[in-house]
């Protein structure tokens, strides 16, 4: 559906995408993780036909952006990062005017009006001036704007930034339900989201493809050990670190232990277990059994920036990450 | 050609869904009526005064009346200008709502067009408001229709130039004020060029004074369809809408 071979967009002073490549099949939902300004929104606005780009070829639905942009406009429906909304028009008059600049004709655009209303539940609000509109529905007429022509690629900039978490579950459902009829690239800075919404992972860094895969697969090539953090009390207050570690470390699975900090009377460490090996259950019994408390016992999530630098510098080093945090964001 | 229609609807629809199109077409109305009031007072005194001494001038409700009002309308509009081009591109790069615009099947030339042809439209209700003051004139008098019906065209020839100016300069810039202040200052210096010419007689100055907007609507305002002054103002919207296309086309290769 979406192929791209050697894309590059440089301004006066830096290169934004640098030959990035990637194909994208129809009906897959795909997400585009990066850290700001790592070249997601260029790459986005190259296959949007926004800016032509400096070298490299782009195709969608099999139209080059440089050679038939209308046609590729035809077919793209598109939620840049602010949504584009007139603020002094009418939610269902602003979703006519763009269903007319997209092509649409009276008793479609009727149609296509109503049903984009009530497939992204802003129906309610379809005489309200969208001034008045609170974030989340703004974000969610900004998708209804980029759906009104039944595009078959979608692409939404970063289309849970700012919203509240009940509004980024709402949207994330909304965009999953989209997936069956229209092929979605969607970008984000927040690993969970990619998780929770994408068939398909591109990470991007500085302009940079450095991965490209299934979601299980990161999932799975990251979990393979797992790395905790705990945290340890003690009733009397008085708590000699130097044991507790020789006592983690005896558990069964453990591969490393390592202390990180002093709180008053509670000592964290953190723990990393051997590969493929499970051993929360056992950590937690043997703190209780020697008579401490255990005051925590979470995953130590890693930071996007930690998978990038395993990602980029040591690719064997990469089972060891633990790219998603369980229960994070959910 | 659907397309420029649908931008010129918005365009129109969001003058007139702020206080923008109301407060121009009331300044305008306030300040066209006391040019009226102004210049049909001093002719009717003129007209008297020569009555009573006995003079037989002939009297001339085009010439005296009609001639300087239409000129004089040709320099309100160059402050009026300005505000009704200001926002037509700054606002949208401002919002992001340009990203809209221009990733939808629809060409530069027609978004351009549209939105020029929507600022002429308000600019025309502009002038259609003052129209009315007219009504007086061929109720009690008999003025000849023809030479107002030019000086119209040539006022709509002159805005069509200047909107042009103002809409290239509105893709510069993502703030209004300066879109509106950098067309107020073209504006302005398009007018007083003019004024070189009166004093000088080189080459160089008929130049600048041939560049004055001002200098051209003269002819019009006379009831003269000069075709050297249309081709100056119809050259002067071309180079307005090119840049404003050349300029919406670097904005893509930019931003």
């Amino acid at each position: 559906m979406i192929t791209v071979k050697e894309l590059t967009k440089r301004y006066a002073r830096n290169t934004a995408v640098d030959h990035i490549s990637f194909e994208i099949q129809k009906g897959q939902i795909v997400g585009f993780l990066g850290p700001n300004g790592a070249g997601k929104t260029t790459t986005m606005r190259m296959l949007t036909c926004f800016m032509p780009p400096t070298a490299g070829t782009a195709t969608v639905a099999g139209f080059d952006v440089l050679e038939e942009p209308m046609e590729v406009k035809k077919r793209i429906g598109y939620l840049p990062e602010t949504p584009p909304l007139y603020p002094e028009m009418r939610t269902g008059e602003y979703l006519e005017f763009v269903g007319r600049l997209k092509g649409l004709r009276k008793p479609e655009l009727g149609k296509r009006v109503d049903y984009v209303c009530e497939r992204c539940a802003v129906a309610d609000v379809r005489d309200r001036l969208i001034s008045k509109l609170s974030k989340g529905y703004r974000q969610r007429v900004g998708l209804a704007q980029a759906i009104i022509h039944n595009p078959e690629v979608l692409i939404l900039d970063e289309p849970t930034a700012g919203l509240d978490p009940k509004q980024i579950n709402e949207t994330r459902d909304l965009i999953k339900s989209l997936a069956g009829d229209h092929t979605i690239i969607l970008s984000t800075h927040i690993l969970p989201e990619v998780e929770q919404t994408c068939e398909q992972v591109i990470i991007i860094n500085k302009g940079k493809v450095i991965a490209t895969d299934s979601v299980n697969n990161l999932q799975n090539r990251a979990r393979g050990a797992e790395s905790v953090l705990v945290e340890v009390g003690g009733r009397n207050g008085d708590l000699d670190s130097a044991a507790i570690q020789s006592r983690l470390e005896k558990v069964s699975g453990v591969s490393k232990v390592v202390f990180k900090e002093k709180r008053q009377a509670r000592n964290v460490f953190e723990v990393e277990s051997i590969k493929g090996r499970l051993m929360r259950g056992d950590l937690a019994r043997a703190v209780v059994e020697a008579g401490w408390d255990l005051n925590e016992l979470r995953p130590s999530a890693m930071s996007l920036e930690e998978v990038f630098l395993q990602l980029t510098g040591q690719p064997d080093a990469a089972p060891q990450v633990q790219l998603v945090a369980e229960g994070a964001g959910k | 050609m659907r397309n420029v229609w649908i931008i010129w609807r918005k365009e129109l629809r969001s003058y007139f869904v702020s206080p923008v199109a109301y407060l121009l077409l009331a300044m305008f109305a306030v300040i066209f009526g006391f040019f009226f009031w102004n210049i049909l007072g001093y002719f009717v005194f003129t007209s008297m005064e020569s009555q009573m001494r006995g003079e037989m001038f002939p009297v001339n409700v085009n010439e005296q009346v009609i001639r300087p009002l239409l000129s004089n309308v040709g320099v309100i509009g160059l402050f009026f200008i300005p505000m009704i081009t200001m926002r037509l591109f700054a606002e949208e790069k401002r919002s992001g709502t340009i990203e809209l615009l221009v990733t939808s099947p629809i060409r530069d030339g027609e978004i351009i067009l549209g939105k020029w042809l929507a600022a002429l439209t308000l600019y025309a209700g502009l002038l259609a408001l003052a129209a009315l003051n007219f009504v007086f004139l061929f109720r009690y008098g008999n003025p000849d229709w023809k030479p107002l019906a030019i000086g119209y065209l040539g006022l709509l020839l002159q805005a069509g130039a200047l909107l042009a100016i103002g809409m290239f300069i509105s893709t510069l810039t993502k703030n209004q004020i300066i879109a509106g202040a950098a067309t107020f200052g073209v504006c302005l210096l398009l007018w007083v060029l003019e004024w070189v010419g009166g004093y000088e007689t080189a080459t160089w100055a008929s130049v600048l004074s041939y560049m004055s907007v001002v200098t051209h609507i003269e002819s019009f305002s006379k009831g003269l369809l000069d075709s050297k002054d249309a081709v100056y103002y119809v050259t002067l919207i071309f180079l307005g809408i090119f840049f404003t296309a050349r300029s919406l086309e670097s904005l893509r290769w930019r931003s």
